[in-house]
């Protein structure tokens, strides 16, 4: 029920009132809300959960744990 | 999929078990909190891979199967009333109450409907403006903020035929009942990442102390959890218990503040049953004074949930509670793909699609219908 899914965001807009964003996943655009995530930007890679925006995702970090993985370097944990 | 296809490949799964493996002097008994990671785990059979070094214990991080039967009992109720449309997430709809499930109350003539976001619920309301529109609300600190984000609109745009019935369950508390319990046999906690996005690590640290175990936060993807396993794993080695986080592309020490603040705004830390483990001391979220007018079972206070057993559990011969604890593994259950299947389910945790024994008939029973009739 945890499951967050990483997607792009596309567009910054206020919908309903609400901050919101048009994101993309995949090829698949979905509109999602950014009200936990007021300060996302267009081209962030964001992780969405039931429609919300819970955080950017880090890519630095993202790329040292497929460093650890391949083994060098040897402590990149 | 970027952030999901890369820490999936197989050659280096492989590598970073023998990693892990490679750093062990004994088995070491690390358990995963949350359903997701589980579903990760046996599908990819990292427990199979990781052999000897380390045992992985399956926690109850599934909010669906730690929803007590009482809560379902009252959805039941309510949505058996002709004024009331209920919604939830799917999964919600074939969790068994005392007497029955939402699908049955479905099949009975009531409106049940599935939403994805607690704001389609809210857009229901608005479509709906004759019907009370009451959303059941089950999950952790990850789900509480998209309630409580649905909430803060409901009440700034004057939606008065929205409410909410709450049963949302916090992590840090039921840590401390499993590692309390006399049969834990935890040693260290893999904790759940995306609880960690919105909350941060701050709950932990003093955890860690008090329990005495590392608390590795982390990801949900083979090589994430493969991670965690070995920094849990280097930190038994040395004796250590600290807070670390493994999945730092999606959690920062502080959590997500904004997130943090809507919840601060909306809900109260409150005493909560979970299913299994019984009532847990600030285990919950409800809701705070000043949304005390969404609250469903304050709105509808005159009606009655619909009990027909005290028994939490549906069906006596259920042992959810066991496994939900980490003490029982799904295949050691004596109804496990027999009596009990994701069709005909005798507990929450086959029920759910992240519920460890749903993981086990999904992944483990190659054809789960001919292996159980070789049983």
């Amino acid at each position: 029920m945890c499951l967050a899914v990483p997607g792009q965001v596309i567009e910054v807009a206020h919908e309903e009132g609400l901050r919101s964003a048009r994101v993309d996943f995949g090829g698949v655009r979905q509109r999602v809300c950014l009200e936990t995530l007021p300060h996302a930007r267009p081209g962030d890679w964001i992780l969405v959960h039931a429609g919300f925006a819970l955080q950017i995702l880090d890519e630095e970090a993202a790329r040292q744990v497929l460093a650890w993985a391949a083994g060098s370097p040897p402590d990149a944990s | 999929m970027k952030f999901v296809d890369e820490y999936r490949d197989p050659e280096a799964v492989r590598r970073a078990a023998a990693r892990v493996i490679g750093r062990a002097t004994r088995t070491w008994r690390v358990m995963e909190v949350c359903g997701g990671q589980t579903h990760s785990i046996v599908e990819s059979g990292l427990d199979e891979l990781l052999g000897d070094a380390v045992e992985l214990l399956h926690g109850p991080g599934c909010p669906v199967c730690v929803t007590p039967a009482p809560v379902l009992d009252r959805a039941i109720a309510l949505a058996g009333r002709d004024d009331v449309t209920l919604a939830s997430f799917g999964d919600m709809l074939r969790v068994p109450g005392s007497g029955g499930d939402l699908f049955g109350a479905r099949a009975r003539g009531a409106d049940v409907r599935v939403v994805y976001s607690p704001l389609d619920a809210l857009r229901l309301a608005e479509e709906l403006p004759d019907r009370e529109v009451v959303f059941l609300a089950v999950g952790f600190e990850t789900t509480a903020p998209a309630v409580a984000g649905a909430l803060r609109a409901a009440r700034a745009r004057g939606t008065e035929n929205f409410s909410v019935l709450v049963a949302h369950v916090r992590v840090p508390p039921a840590l401390r009942a499993i590692r309390a319990a006399p049969e834990c046999g935890v040693d260290a906690f893999l904790a759940a990442g995306h609880v960690c996005t919105v909350m941060g690590t701050g709950e932990y640290a003093p955890l860690v102390r008090e329990l005495r175990v590392p608390i590795v936060v982390t990801g949900f993807e083979p090589l994430d959890l493969l991670q965690g396993a070995a920094l849990a794993v280097e930190q038994l080695e040395r004796g250590e218990s600290r807070v670390e986080i493994q999945y730092d592309r999606a959690v920062r020490p502080e959590g997500n503040p904004d997130a943090r603040a809507l919840l601060d705004e909306v809900f109260r830390i409150s005493d909560r049953e979970w299913r299994g483990i019984g009532v847990v001391p600030g285990g919950g979220l409800s809701l705070g004074e000043a949304y005390r007018a969404f609250d469903a079972e304050h709105r509808f206070a005159d009606t009655t949930p619909i009990t027909a057993s005290r028994d939490a559990s549906p069906h006596p011969a259920c042992h959810a509670g066991e496994v939900l604890r980490g003490v029982m593994r799904p295949p050691a259950c004596p109804h496990f793909g027999t009596q009990c299947t994701p069709e005909r389910p005798l507990g929450a945790p086959m029920v759910s699609s992240e519920g460890a024994c749903a993981a086990y008939y999904r992944y483990r029973l190659a054809d789960p219908v001919e292996e159980v009739a070789a049983r």
